[in-house]
């Protein structure tokens, strides 16, 4: 899975023009749970301004799919599958995955 | 050179067959002698392993079948585990200590039926299952431990028969009648589960609610036990191990429940049957580990399991939180506590799974399933809006319903007032009705109708369901 994932991210970054210097950043955002089926994706990469944070992501990704708000404060939050919280800055090609609690069984 | 050279042939199958019959004679004659052999063998060593037991196994045995074991599996255990007991990493001490444990499996549907399985069968000496549900048809796709024979009986009481047999008739279907089942047929709440968690060595959390799993991890919490958490839903599941060597709690991940909304049940948003099945295993495997005292158990990490793209990620979790309200530093969460909080209050949500009946409309907005009927055989001018997904709408319909989901009801009133005026041409004023599910986003449909100008709309109460239940028993539930 790591491999696939790896090849996503290359294709992508060919297919950008190879300039952005320092000016920007392209994040991927991963979507679980109850957060994919408000945006209705699993996956979307997200271009910030570099120097951003987590916070900042967060406010762009409610600024598009408003419905998120709902369970914005109920979430673990994980960059590149490790926890964080909303002011750490983030890095190009950085993962945030949002990862609401399910509690069907 | 010819082996088998013209008429040599039929001599020679007859010589086959004879030699064929004798060692076939020979052979069950040395079965039977084996069978025999090994039963004389068990009683001797069951009657020297009572004698062990009196003597601690400490002195010196005479028998030569017997002599060196160190340690307190009978010879039964020694080969029913023995592929366990051949794993380097888990061994006799790994079986011991799973043998001695005790674990507690809340919830006996999707996610425990597997978890119970292999629990049971891999030796946990003291099985408890805890589940207030009875087993219905719907619940076969994917609770396993289930059998149709069950259906309409306590969960609890077919798992347990599934897992020991408690009748000379379930023989064939018992997977271990060496351990020890204890059945709690009651629903957990904080007024018994103080006295149920504090008999166990370790908790799986197995249940399909929120205020259940805030519950259950404040009691583990209260009573020092480890948690096996596992969720699923959909296409998805989650995995974690909670309150374990001073790892975080399911509160110091999730301080704040989720609303309401996103709250959804595996009744309503639906779940692919092997989704709870592989958390469940994994819940069985990261007990064991615990009770077995091996390995390097999912604390401090979550698993997140996404069946459609086939990808396991495991996430690093926050450490136990200073500010938790319940396991952290400063908090004083006692039993009493426990006791006296108001878990449904706290998440907004029920602790059964029973589904939420909304009340939002006065009476001359909504019309019974048999009154609905009674118009249809009346020949009366109407038009029946089923506001339920389009996935639901496939499943099973009333005939002549035109199919708008809720979601999208306000941008298709143009639709609805078509379907209005054709009924009308003719006839005298047509009604307009609204049906879903269960009849809770019939009425809210409603009230978007009639602010809309449809002040005539009424909702079918009770919905699909009531149909089912009261006009036409052959109609599909689901």
């Amino acid at each position: 899975m790591d491999v696939t994932d790896r090849e996503i991210k290359t294709k992508n970054a060919e297919c950008k023009p190879a300039e952005n210097k320092g000016s920007s950043v392209q994040i991927k955002v991963l979507f679980f749970a109850r957060a994919r089926d408000l945006t209705g994706l699993t996956e979307l990469p997200l271009e910030l301004s570099s120097g951003s944070t987590t916070q900042d992501c967060l406010n762009k990704l409610v600024a598009r799919f408003p419905s998120l708000e709902e369970i914005l404060g109920s979430m673990v939050l994980a960059l590149n599958e490790e926890y964080t919280n909303e002011s750490v800055i983030v890095q190009d090609k950085d993962e945030l995955a949002l990862i609401p609690p399910i509690s069907g069984g | 050179m010819e082996i088998n050279g013209g008429g040599g042939s039929a001599a020679d199958v007859s010589r086959i067959l004879s030699e064929l019959e004798t060692l076939k004679t020979v052979k069950s004659d040395i079965d039977r002698r084996i069978s025999a052999l090994e039963a004389q063998l068990r009683d001797t060593t069951n009657i020297e392993d009572k004698n062990d037991t009196v003597s601690n196994g400490s002195c010196p045995l005479i028998s030569a079948v017997h002599s060196n074991i160190n340690h307190d599996l009978t010879p039964d255990s020694v080969y029913r585990y023995s592929r366990h007991l051949l794993l380097p990493s888990f061994g006799v001490q790994g079986q011991s200590n799973l043998l001695k444990s005790s674990i507690l499996v809340i919830g006996a549907g999707g996610l425990g039926s597997p978890a119970l399985l292999y629990l049971a069968a891999c030796g946990v000496g003291r099985l408890g299952i805890v589940d207030h549900d009875v087993v219905e048809l719907n619940n076969m796709h994917r609770q396993v431990i289930h059998t149709e024979a069950y259906i309409g009986q306590p969960k609890v009481k077919s798992a347990a028969a599934t897992c020991r047999s408690s009748s000379d008739k379930e023989v064939f279907s018992r997977i271990n009648s060496t351990i020890q089942i204890v059945e709690y047929q009651e629903a957990l709440r904080t007024s018994n589960a103080l006295e149920i968690l504090s008999q166990y060595d370790i908790v799986v959390d197995a249940t399909d609610n929120a205020p259940s799993r805030y519950m259950i991890s404040d009691c583990c919490v209260v009573l020092g036990k480890p948690l096996v958490s596992g969720a699923a839903l959909g296409l998805e599941g989650q995995l974690s191990i909670y309150n374990y060597n001073g790892g975080p709690c399911y509160r110091c991940l999730f301080p704040t429940p989720p609303p309401t909304s996103a709250c959804q049940r595996c009744s309503d948003s639906g779940v692919l049957g092997v989704v709870p099945g592989i958390i469940g295993c994994l819940q069985a495997l990261e007990a064991i580990k615990i009770a077995g005292a091996v390995g390097e158990p999912l604390s401090g990490r979550m698993l997140l399991f996404d069946a459609l793209s086939a990808r396991i990620r495991i996430v690093k979790i926050r450490g136990r939180s200073s500010q938790c309200e319940v396991c952290g530093e400063n908090s004083a969460f006692t039993q009493q506590q426990f006791k006296n909080f108001d878990y449904e209050k706290f998440t907004q949500a029920p602790l059964s799974t029973l589904p939420v009946k909304l009340n939002l409309l006065p009476e001359d907005s909504r019309i019974s399933s048999k009154e609905y009927k009674e118009k249809i055989d009346n020949g009366e001018a109407h038009v029946l809006v089923d506001v339920r997904p389009e996935h639901h709408f496939k499943i099973v319909s009333l005939p002549n319903s035109i199919n708008i989901p809720l979601a999208s009801l306000e941008v298709r009133l143009p639709e609805i007032s078509k379907a209005l005026k054709e009924e009308e041409e003719g006839k005298a004023g047509a009604s307009l009705y609204v049906v879903c599910r269960r009849g809770n986003d019939s009425q809210r449909a409603v009230q978007c109708l009639q602010k809309m100008g449809f002040n005539s709309a009424r909702d079918i109460i009770g919905g699909l369901e009531s149909w089912g239940c009261d006009v036409d028993p052959n109609f599909p539930t689901y």
